[in-house]
């Protein structure tokens, strides 16, 4: 079969309009305009003078903004219009997931029966969210085989540290005070810090030469003292641990536990389920794995499953469903407390029950077969341009390489990426993980079409060809976008992180 | 069969002859069958979309708390204010919505500069210099804050006022399990912080809550010089809300500001996604936790903004990191920077002396109610706390069936005893009053009270 790539699969007709620069809404303000318009409420009309003891009192208005609505709508519409999204084209940015964001499930959080509810009402008085919360809970431990699970974590580092958490009572409640913690060295970053801040000290186990964890040099460094794994199934390069329950027995014998880092489970959605693999406790990405949207950089959600042994050490309240069939909030008996300040970021928890409840059994084993096709067939396609780095079957994302660019043209990955932006695709993830030379990263996911990619490895040949016509064109690149490279260096040098900064440049 | 996928039979059938395949399953041929789950998943099939959302109505239904069943006098970090169509339809926009994190700032300006002008609001709500990009919300910003006075000090004693929101105490303390800390709690009486007999040696943070969560407008002085005598930081959690008419962290000393964002555009959504304000002394700026947006030039010497002082970060620092926060809150960021942008100057204080004129009118009316009495005497600003002569929840109960959210049991907020309430803590109750609450439906809270305590 020939693969043509269709009209549309590029965002290359984005941005509407050149590149001048937007004014921040505090240099469009005008003294004397207002856009607010509040409810008339007939309450006495006390002055601030009788309402606040004056020691308290700020001598002055805060300064915002004045602007009228009209230019309000006008400034963040057009910021807008500066903005690469999912809704735009395809965001194959390799462990982020970037699937589409159904619609439908936007409008379920909308729904004001949801979202005017607050938080701290009683419990008889929100019996619809309680079950909700459960349905969603029973759901992601069928999913990921655990038996049951914490909502509460508001992304997938609260959830790592959440999970230590729970590593550490789990231990301390056998008496049993432990030190290290061991994670791969092909680790997202987030695993180290939370360790380093869940009281535990990290020790990296190597990747052979194949990209998996190297079992002889993690077999040496079991003992005592481990209180447990952090392991990302399939890996943060893209590869099944195929050794994965070798890894579970020597941990458990040592009386260590096993986390599953839950970054890339949309590639075993009903084919491979954590529990079985031996793994006691399992975060969720919701945003990466069910489709919630990603904000811009939040908000997410990571919801901690455990297996039997840890449920007691859970964070509470948790919605519980009783007896009688009500629901109410139960503080697991040895709870570790609370990680959120309510109840998790339910709408985001909303959201992706009902991707599941769309999805299904059926639905969500598609999902992750579609999206580990898609990921093959990217890196099959591209293995002339981009050879992937470790060369065999991947899950859901691949990693390439731009090392044969860099050594004949002195082209290197991050040029590429920034080339593909001109193109109208977002650019994979570069230089993660650390231990591939010039690593691009791809996770097309599931709901990108195969004309879509074709688009997409079509754009990278014309970048490779470009390499070797004219080279320096790729490190000016992108021109085309709203704003050309950005000097890093020099934000980081001068910092200038408010409009009132005392450096700071006039338009 | 309800999915999103786009893939055809054939096409699939094409990608696998590419690969050289037969199966889908041939995919996941190099996955131990050991541990290859067979039958699939034990969960129902996929429903439509209408099939859902006539689930969803069912729980939708059972929300009897919901704004149009119930007039809404709970506060407590979370607040019923206006948000307006405007707020809702810029916040909405997909290429907010479904964007990822700002990696490649070339095609990230939209995000960057909205944040770029959110770190200048929340910079000038707080009176400090340098603000973040956002943490997930009050409770978890205050753990951060901990963790830079931590940093800051080499030391681990956190002396926290009991006047602080119960949830923010609990997560500090839950965290504390992992970091080490001493989290020591500093009892109020009648409502305010009880300093007096307080060993602040060696302390890393004192941390106060203003106006606390009692409602209570606490002088701060004490506690700055407490922490600043000892050689610690001041740490102190605002309502950003009352930010617009009080003196800013920055006039009473405070080294952090941490906050709740939610009031700024985020509707209650069941407590979450909601907002962590933090911002901080340039003193503190390599230990500042999480992302912050910088303001440089592109290749062109354009204005450009980036996320900048990476080195701080996670994914470089690793086991090293100021925190492990990745995923922030960036779209309730964005969402306030256009909330803010309407209320503006002028709006901003208006709605801060709305909830405060409410309020004030509220307790007038309720002091006169037999079997209700104050808590403290001291100045309140937009909530307040009152006792009952029974139990909240009851209470609560009887004034839904009258339409009405009467507020908070603190009981259950504290999940039990505290030393904030130390006595009768059952019967106690808060009370917030934002500027959409009109004087008809105060004066119906008033008579749904009176019928509730009175039975």
């Amino acid at each position: 079969m020939t693969t043509r790539s269709q009209p549309g699969a590029r965002a290359a007709s984005a941005p509407l309009l050149g590149h001048a620069t937007e004014p921040t809404i505090f240099e469009m303000s005008v003294p004397g305009r207002s856009a607010f318009q509040l409810r008339s409420t007939g309450v006495p009309p006390l002055s601030l003078e009788d309402l606040v003891p004056e020691h308290h009192r700020n001598g002055h208005a805060i300064d915002i903004a004045e602007v009228s609505e009209r230019d309000l709508v006008g400034h963040f519409t057009r910021l807008s219009h500066r903005q690469f999204s999912v809704d735009l084209g395809m965001y194959p940015l390799g462990s982020c997931t970037m699937k589409y964001n159904p619609k439908f499930c936007d409008a379920v959080a909308a729904d004001p029966g949801l979202n005017s509810v607050h938080p701290g009402a009683p419990a008889e008085l929100t019996q619809g969210w309680l079950e909700l919360l459960v349905s969603l809970e029973e759901k992601l431990c069928v999913i990921t085989g655990m038996a049951e699970a914490t909502l509460q974590p508001a992304a997938g580092a609260a959830g790592e540290l959440t999970g230590l958490l729970l590593m550490r009572a789990y231990h301390s409640a056998q008496g049993d005070a432990r030190r290290r913690v061991l994670i791969p060295d092909s680790a997202h970053g987030t695993n180290p810090a939370s360790v380093t801040l869940g009281g535990y000290e990290v020790t990296t186990i190597p990747s052979t030469s194949e990209g998996l964890v190297d079992l002889v040099a993690l077999k040496a460094a079991l003992g005592p003292d481990v209180a447990g794994i952090m392991l990302t199934n399939p890996n943060t390069v893209g590869l099944f641990e195929e050794d994965i329950l070798e890894i579970a027995e020597s941990v458990h014998d040592v009386g260590g536990l096993l986390y599953y880092d839950g970054a890339n489970l949309n590639a075993i959605l009903g084919v491979v389920r954590p529990g079985d693999m031996g793994f006691d406790i399992v975060h969720m990405n919701l945003h990466k794995t069910f489709a919630t949207p990603h904000g811009g950089g939040g908000p997410g959600a990571g919801p901690v499953a455990v297996s039997k042994r840890l449920v007691e050490f859970l964070p509470g309240p948790k919605a519980t469903r009783l007896a009688n069939g009500t629901f109410d909030w139960v503080r697991p008996a040895r709870s570790i407390g609370r990680v959120h300040g309510w109840h998790g970021n339910a709408m985001v928890l909303a959201r992706a029950l009902s991707y599941i409840d769309v999805h299904g059994a059926d639905g969500l084993e598609r999902v992750a077969k579609h999206a580990v096709l898609n990921a093959n067939w990217l890196r099959h396609r591209l293995r002339d341009t981009l050879p992937a780095a470790y060369d065999r079957t991947c899950m859901h994302e691949c990693v390439l390489t731009a090392t044969p660019l860099k050594t004949r043209f002195g082209v290197r990955g991050l040029d590429v990426a920034k080339a593909l932006l001109e193109e109208g695709f977002h650019s994979p993830t570069v230089y993660f993980p650390l231990i591939v030379d010039e690593a691009m990263m791809f996770e097309p996911t599931e709901t990108e079409s195969v004309q879509t990619m074709e688009a997409l490895a079509e754009a990278i040949e014309r970048i490779a060809q470009r390499a070797i016509d004219d080279p320096q064109s790729l490190h000016r690149a992108p021109q085309t976008t709203p704003v050309s490279r950005v000097d890093e260096a020099r934000a980081a040098r001068h910092l200038i992180a408010t409009e009132d900064a005392a450096q700071r440049m006039s338009l | 069969m309800a999915d999103y996928l786009p893939h055809t039979r054939e096409d699939v059938e094409g990608m696998l002859a590419f690969l050289g395949l037969g199966s889908l399953d041939d995919l996941f041929a190099h996955i131990p069958e050991a541990v290859r789950l067979s039958g699939g998943l034990d969960m129902p099939e996929g429903m439509s979309e209408p099939d859902v959302a006539a689930q969803f109505s069912r729980y939708t239904g059972a929300n009897r708390a919901k704004a149009s069943m119930m007039t809404c006098f709970a506060g407590g970090g979370a607040y019923d204010h206006e948000v307006p169509a405007v707020v809702k339809m810029l916040g909405a926009r997909s290429e907010f919505v479904t964007a990822y994190t700002p990696y490649q700032p070339e095609v990230a300006q939209g995000v960057l500069q909205a944040i770029f002008e959110y770190q200048t609001m929340v910079s000038r709500l707080s009176g400090l210099p340098i603000p973040n990009a956002s943490l997930y919300d009050a409770a978890t910003a205050l753990v951060e804050g901990l963790n830079m006075a931590h940093g800051a000090t080499g030391r681990s004693k956190m002396l926290i006022s009991a006047g602080v929101h119960p949830h923010w105490r609990a997560a500090a303390k839950t965290f504390a399990r992992g970091t080490g800390h001493e989290v020591v709690e500093v009892a109020l009486r009648e409502g305010v912080t009880d300093w007096s007999s307080v060993d602040a040696t060696g302390v890393a943070a004192v941390v106060a809550a203003y106006p606390n969560y009692l409602g209570v407008l606490e002088d701060m002085t004490v506690a700055e010089q407490l922490a600043h005598e000892n050689q610690g930081l001041f740490i102190m959690g605002c309502d950003p809300v009352a930010a617009g008419v009080l003196k800013t962290a920055g006039q009473w000393g405070a080294d952090i500001f941490v906050g709740e964002g939610q009031p700024f555009g985020t509707p209650l959504a069941f407590g979450g996604p909601y907002l962590g304000l933090f911002a901080c002394t340039t003193e503190q700026i390599r230990r500042l936790p999480g992302r912050i947006v910088g303001e440089t030039v592109d290749s062109n010497e354009r204005r450009s903004f980036v996320t900048t002082l990476r080195a701080r970060e996670q994914d470089i620092r690793r086991e090293k990191a100021t925190s492990n926060i990745c995923s922030n809150q960036t779209l309730m960021a964005v969402t306030a920077a256009i909330q803010l942008g309407w209320l503006g100057t002028q709006g901003l204080r208006e709605v801060a002396i709305r909830c405060a004129q409410g309020a004030h009118y509220l307790y007038a009316e309720l002091m006169t109610v037999d079997g209700v009495s104050a808590v403290s005497n001291q100045p309140f600003f937009r909530e307040f706390a009152i006792r009952l002569n029974r139990d909240a929840s009851e209470v609560l109960s009887s004034m839904a069936h009258d339409g009405v959210l009467g507020g908070l049991s603190v009981s259950a907020l504290c999940e039990g005893d505290d030393q904030s309430v130390p006595e009768e803590i059952s019967k106690v109750m808060i009370v917030t009053v934002t500027e959409r609450r009109t004087r008809e439906e105060i004066d119906h809270y008033v008579d749904a009270l009176r019928k509730a305590v009175s039975q």
